[in-house]
């Protein structure tokens, strides 16, 4: 293996253990040292493995970034930088700054009784036992060096906690900003946690703020209880320069229903492992995801939906427009176990090339250990429709237009599995923006308004 | 519903798999074990010329650098090569003549059981034979007849006395040596198959078979099949395959390589019917084949036909590089496992001239504790544009302890490619077989009923005569795995 990208996150780790450790708390130093022997044993994942087919993962790391490993705080002020409230819709609003959580009053944050919604860290110091019980418990370290990587660093991060039969009403956003003066590596954590028939929604959106290379490690884990409600709508806008990888756990009790929607506006590299599991009988998942892609930007979505037992419920879909020299990539497998009978699964990616050099590579897979169930799933890569471009164009519309139109329906679809109205109109525009390039890069939101 | 599955079940797992006999001919084997002598020896053996030697030693010396690839979804106990012997020759007699007339009676009796008397029926059916046991080709039926056309049907040995120059140009060109462990295996160790050569313009008048047979204990059967359709010909190709009853596993590692030049059409079909295991899972043949068409010229076209009801172990991807301008490759397949068998079986469609056509139509079927995928790789290079493929792949699944996979990929290089694919599972529903019982059918044949139905839009793409024996093997394959 070459070693040489992993070499020097291995050294730092060596010499900084305690300096990390310092900064961060008890909980989320436990499992640690296990990760380090995970990641020294495992590297980055290479394309080699069939998970990474499509996404060189070490040579984003070769370069030397700066890690904010002594918690710094940057002088930025979220409010005066960033005004991307979505219009008409009250938010609880939060920020994260590259990966420490911000930690300015919030006027607008209004939480029920009982629920926690704040820094990892600090949340970790206060209540131990929830760390302990949930932290890391869903992301094995052993199985993937990149999870074994963020576990190593990660020094803080979200935490979100509703208590049994608690609604939130009000959805909450958080957003990442990325704000640095040299290349920078974050490594960002979220444990959400819904208890028995908790309900709350959650809007997560990715900026970056400066011209600098960034490279943002994520790991998610999200534990739903028992006939709870979780939606998480992730939204990223960044630039040409950054790189994402995020990876997603999600374990969902019986009866519960999730929403994932991931979209991607504008990036530089993203690559998102999502992994479901469904352990308890009626719970339902619905995956979606939609990318933009122009200039040299690559997208890869890799998906698995574990159905563990009987009476589970998965729709899947994901929309590429890939433009340019885009490359896409969508892998997504869905796994029925022995015994998981009455399943009912469809999945579902199409996509778009616009040109000659925009690649799409599409994967879907099944996987069925269990005869009485109903699977399905589909994949198309191809182009707008001619048949309607013509009947546009005879209409008077112009062909760049009718272009637009089309493309923009396309994704709708994806848009339309929102179930925030507000959020649903807000992204209708942002996508029409997008298309019309109109936002060539996120320039803090201000234009938004 | 309820339905009545024990007396059926019971009576499937005790069909036995009528191929099973073993035939007493006497039979040259050479030692167990792989080196470099014995390629020589087996190459030796054929009294092959220096090229084929060394095409032969630089295949083995890249084997030996390989490892046995685990991508596949297989559990495949370890093999070791060094315990099979590469070579056995069932007409080598002591002493006596070796011409084809005087072929041991027990051989022929052998392929009369087997359903394929060389001489008489198939002069009736009208097809030319050649069959191959173990290791060498025993017989070859209607050379004449096609030698008159120019029609070139032979065994891969005799291909090479006779027609080196052709040989030469196409062998390995579809499949190198290095194209994958097996392929490596097979390139140094392939003793005998068919070659067919069409020449221009000629349209083969009969269809041409080849029948396998694994006869010998601890033997693996590595033929090469090379087929080479000149501009505008036109040939139907058929396969089939037994084996004995042996506890042990058997190994076939073959490779077909099919050249298709401008406006020439080859259709392939193969009935595949290795000895699949007992109930228990016990023994089998381990089938690992490379299977691979180029459609080189303009407007060529070829057709993969396979339906796949044996071998414990299935490893198998005909595939067709399209590089022609205009062509087309179909690839139709029934894959049935049952009891413990493993198929992980599928294509490869891969774009790269302007214009072509590639449709894929897969259907697994699965019963018992059998897993059964699909694997398929479609690829549209920069080049090709209007590309255009169809696939879709359905499972069937007989029973709860099954499994049914599907692990399609699309690569897709350019933006005037349309690329749909689809795959549904499922079981035979309740409804169906309701209404077949309401009809007075009873269960078990409103399954067979339905199963042929489900299949049918493969079985059609066969010759007649192997459509009927197809279908026949699908009831047998599957009796009694309702439930």
């Amino acid at each position: 293996m070459n070693m040489k990208a992993e070499q020097q996150y291995i050294d730092l780790f060596t010499q900084c253990e305690a300096l990390i450790c310092r900064h961060s708390a008890e909980g989320l130093n436990a499992p640690r040292a296990k990760a380090f022997a995970d990641f020294e044993r495992l590297g980055f994942p290479t394309r080699k493995q069939e998970k990474y087919k499509y996404t060189e993962i070490g040579t984003f790391f070769a370069p030397d970034f700066g890690l904010n490993l002594n918690r710094l705080e940057f002088p930025v002020n979220p409010y005066e930088v960033f005004k991307c409230d979505v219009p008409n819709m009250s938010t609880s609003l939060y920020f994260v700054i590259n990966d420490s959580f911000d930690k300015h009053d919030h006027p607008s944050a209004q939480l029920p009784e009982g629920v926690l919604f704040g820094s990892l860290r600090e949340l970790a110091m206060q209540y131990p036992d929830l760390i302990k019980k949930y932290y890391g418990k869903l992301a094995d370290t052993s199985k993937d060096g990149l999870t074994a990587f963020n576990t190593m660093f990660a020094q803080d991060g979200v935490l979100m906690y509703v208590p049994k039969n608690v609604v939130m009403e009000k959805p909450i956003q958080l957003v990442n900003i990325l704000r640095a003066d040299v290349n920078t590596l974050s490594n960002r954590r979220l444990l959400i946690i819904l208890e028995e028939g908790a309900q709350a929604k959650l809007l997560v959106c990715d900026h970056a703020m400066d011209n600098v290379n960034f490279l943002s490690t994520q790991v998610t884990e999200i534990f739903v209880g028992e006939n709870a409600y979780f939606d998480l709508y992730e939204l990223e806008e960044t630039h040409n320069s950054t790189v994402r990888f995020s990876q997603l756990f999600v374990e969902q009790q019986a009866g519960s229903n999730v929403l994932l929607n991931g979209m991607t506006l504008h990036n530089g590299t993203t690559r998102n492992t999502t992994e479901v599991q469904l352990v308890g009988r009626g719970a339902e998942i619905n995956l979606c995801g939609m990318a933009i892609a122009d200039k040299n930007e690559q997208v890869d979505n890799h998906t698995t939906i574990d159905h563990r037992v009987p009476d589970c419920t998965s729709n899947e879909l994901f929309k590429y427009v890939l433009d340019d020299q885009a490359v896409g990539a969508f892998a997504g497998k869905v796994l029925v176990r022995e015994g998981a009978q009455h399943t009912s699964s469809q999945q579902t990616n199409r996509n778009i090339c616009a040109t000659r050099e925009a690649r799409m590579y599409t994967q879907p897979q099944l996987e069925i250990y269990a005869d009485d169930v109903k699977c399905s799933h589909g994949a198309t890569v191809g182009q707008l429709d001619e048949n309607a471009l013509f009947y546009m164009q005879q209409r008077g519309i112009p062909l760049k237009e009718a272009r637009l139109l089309l493309m923009f329906a396309f994704v709708n679809e994806v848009i339309d599995y929102i179930r925030m109205d507000a959020l649903k109109d807000r992204l209708h525009r942002l996508v029409e923006k997008r298309f019309r390039g109109e936002l060539n890069k996120c320039q803090g939101c201000a234009i938004c308004k | 519903m309820q339905l009545e599955p024990n007396k059926y079940v019971k009576e499937l797992t005790q069909e036995k798999y009528k191929y099973g006999f073993t035939t007493d001919v006497h039979t040259e084997i050479i030692e167990k074990g792989l080196n470099e002598d014995v390629v020589r020896l087996i190459s030796e053996k054929k009294g092959e010329p220096e090229w084929l030697l060394d095409f032969r030693l630089k295949a083995y010396r890249y084997w030996q650098t390989l490892e046995m690839p685990t991508w596949a979804h297989l559990t495949i106990p370890e093999i070791d090569y060094q315990a099979i012997s590469y070579y056995a020759d069932p007409t080598k007699k002591k002493d006596g003549p070796k011409s084809l007339d005087e072929v041991d009676p027990e051989l022929l009796k052998t392929f009369n059981k087997l359903g394929i008397p060389l001489e008489e029926q198939l002069a009736l059916s009208g097809m030319a034979v050649d069959a191959v046991m173990d290791s060498v080709s025993v017989k070859t039926t209607f050379k004449e007849t096609l030698m008159e056309k120019g029609i070139i049907f032979c065994s891969i040995s005799e291909a090479v006395r006779e027609h080196p120059d052709l040989v030469k140009k196409y062998l390995g060109s579809v499949v190198g040596y290095r194209d994958n462990f097996f392929a490596a295996l097979n390139s140094a160790v392939f003793s005998d198959g068919s070659f067919v050569y069409i020449p221009k313009g000629v349209r083969c008048p009969m269809e041409l078979s080849t029948y396998f047979r694994i006869n010998a204990a601890n033997t693996g059967q590595f033929e090469r099949t090379l087929i080479v359709a000149d501009d505008d010909s036109y040939v139907s190709y058929l396969e089939g395959c037994t084996a004995p009853m042996r506890d042990e596993n058997q190994l076939h590692a073959a490779i077909v390589e099919i050249v298709v030049m401008d406006r020439a059409e080859v259709k392939y079909s193969t009935v595949q019917n290795w000895y699949p295991g007992d109930a228990e899972g016990k023994g089998g043949v381990y089938n690992f084949v490379t299977k691979r068409g180029n459609c080189k010229g303009r407007d060529s076209k070829l057709s993969w036909t396979q339906v796949e009801t044996g071998s414990a172990i299935t490893w198998k991807y005909p595939s067709c590089i399209l590089s022609g301008d205009n062509s087309t490759a179909e690839f139709y397949s029934v894959a049935v496992t049952n009891n413990f068998q493993q198929a992980d079986t599928g294509t490869k469609m891969i774009h790269l001239g302007k214009n072509t056509r590639s449709t894929i139509v897969s259907k697994g079927i699965s019963a018992g504790r059998s897993q059964n995928s699909y694997r398929g790789l479609v690829r549209v290079s920069e080049k090709a544009d209007n590309a255009r493929n169809y696939s879709q792949c359905d499972s069937l699944l007989l029973g709860s302890h099954c499994g049914a996979h599907t692990f399609p990929y699309m690569d897709i290089h350019n933006e005037t490619a349309v690329v749909e694919h689809e795959a549904t599972t499922s079981k035979i529903s309740e409804d169906q077989l309701f209404y077949c019982n309401q009809r007075g059918i009873p269960t078990e044949d409103a399954v067979g009923l339905i199963v042929n139905g489900y299949a049918k839009e493969v079985l059609n793409k066969l010759p007649m005569e192997f459509a009927v024996e197809a279908q026949k093997l699908l009831s047998v394959s599957l009796e009694g795995s309702v439930g």
